[in-house]
């Protein structure tokens, strides 16, 4: 995890909102995708023979691995219209979700993710606090605690 | 979702293509450059050449192809061209080509540059109506989103509106496809196909796939002449040829067997030849002795006369 750089003049405490840009993926450090450079994409995994999927999420931690599947992967497509589509649906219906597309390659050898990219992020995205415990001998454990998911599923990045 | 303003050009990116230049007003264009360089004839050509007969839809296809090429030229000079709908409805006798055209249209249009991809998904109505609630939308979506950037060819399309069951998720699957040849116009092109009496029952139903499909196309039955040369056709795509006897039995065997029930045109026409090449080979097997090539890929009228259609009295007897 590392947080963006805000520019110099929002550097104080009413910035805070977009605090952590959270990186995950591919791409995850470029500025967001338009709807034509993620076709782009899909033209590329399409091209290399890797069915896509959509998934989404509202827990940001690095852990958590497994999103929601917006609809079974789609396979033997031709086309990234028909991705984009589903792309689109799932903006519509989560739009203050984190979204993000998954290529795989099912070629023998491979059988794992071959490309995952983020395509949608909520509006504010409030990070990530570090906690310390106290073990024993004065040891210390560190846990990433995420701002989000002080909510309950489904009312963290409520538009305001 | 709001898109980043991206104005600097991120390492690895291609630059953006300058846009293409509008022409002036009193600019002039050749057409016959551009309808060289878009290749158009060698599309209708071929067209012309594998397909036998089927005026009306050459016809169409020709005009479909001026439209796209003439739109290409108006946009060069700033004329905003919407994109024509090109969705249509093949209705015609079995057998006279319906499946072979939509083929054909798919690799058509993405020569044209209307399409993207130019494949072609055939489905029946099996492939879009789920089984139990629920299931038919993603199972339609499904299908839909494979055929995008190519042609969606929904074969027997009426049977997916059963007039006499209300509750029959056939109405759900025809909903989702009027939404997308509405919405996804530039995505895909879908191809209904059908007899002409139950299409037009079809349509009649449902009022607006009518208004959604700019193209009908009604497919001639063929004449007597037109399936001898489909029969040269495939004869030859299958390594075999008719010897002129031959030829002469298959025309008396074609005019009697258009006259009978169950004539399904072109597909009538290779069923004959496949049954000719059985009773061939039976008879090269009866007469052992020394073939050459020459034997073994001729069709002899022999092979055509035992055929059931000669043993019925012709009805414009006597021939």
């Amino acid at each position: 995890m590392r947080a963006a750089q805000p520019p110099e003049d929002e550097r104080d405490n009413k910035s805070k909102e977009h605090a952590m840009r959270i990186t995950q993926g591919t791409f995850a450090y470029l500025p967001d995708f338009t709807d034509e450079e993620i076709t782009a994409q899909i033209n590329y995994a399409l091209s290399n023979g890797w069915p896509l999927s959509v998934e989404f999420t509202d827990d940001p931690h690095p852990r958590n691995t497994y999103w929601e599947m917006w609809g079974l992967p789609m396979f033997d497509l031709e086309d990234p219209a028909g991705v984009l589509m589903e792309v689109n649906a799932c903006r519509a219906a989560h739009p203050n979700h984190y979204i993000r597309l998954n290529a795989y390659d099912a070629s023998l050898g491979r059988q794992t993710t071959a490309l995952s990219f983020i395509v949608n992020r909520p509006a504010a995205e409030p990070g990530f606090r570090l906690d310390r415990t106290e073990r024993a001998n004065r040891t210390i454990g560190y846990t990433t605690h995420a701002y989000a998911t002080d909510l309950p599923a489904g009312d963290r990045y409520a538009v305001e | 979702m709001t898109v980043a303003a991206n104005p600097r050009v991120s390492f690895g990116f291609r630059p953006d293509e300058p846009p293409p230049e509008v022409l002036p007003t009193d600019a002039v264009l050749d057409l016959a450059e551009a309808r060289h360089e878009s290749g158009i004839d060698e599309v209708l050509r071929r067209l012309d050449a594998e397909l036998v007969g089927l005026e009306p839809v050459k016809t169409r296809i020709a005009e479909i192809a001026a439209l796209l090429l003439v739109d290409r030229m108006r946009a060069r000079f700033g004329v905003d061209a919407v994109q024509p709908t090109l969705h249509m409805c093949f209705t015609g006798n079995p057998g006279t080509g319906k499946t072979t055209v939509a083929t054909r249209m798919a690799d058509l249009l993405h020569r044209l540059g209307y399409l993207r991809r130019g494949h072609l998904v055939s489905v029946t109505r099996d492939d879009l109506v789920g089984e139990y609630v629920g299931h038919t939308a993603p199972k339609t979506k499904e299908v839909i989103k494979r055929a995008m950037g190519g042609v969606l060819f929904i074969d027997e399309a009426y049977y997916l509106y059963k007039v006499e069951n209300e509750r029959d998720y056939g109405s759900e699957a025809i909903e989702i496809l009027l939404q997308v040849m509405e919405n996804n116009r530039d995505d895909l092109v879908v191809i209904l196909a059908g007899y002409a009496d139950k299409m037009h029952q079809f349509f009649s139903a449902n009022p607006g796939m009518q208004s959604r499909i700019a193209h009908h196309i009604t497919f001639p039955d063929y004449t007597v002449a037109e399936l001898e040369q489909i029969a040269v056709l495939m004869t030859d795509a299958i390594g075999y040829r008719l010897s002129e006897d031959a030829k002469s039995v298959f025309h008396d065997y074609l005019q009697r067997r258009v006259e009978q029930p169950w004539f399904a045109n072109a597909r009538s026409v290779r069923n004959a030849l496949e049954r000719a090449r059985l009773r061939h080979a039976r008879r090269l097997l009866a007469e052992p002795g020394l073939v050459g090539l020459a034997e073994l890929s001729t069709i002899e009228p022999a092979d055509l006369l035992s055929s059931r259609v000669f043993d019925q009295p012709s009805i414009e007897e006597p021939r």
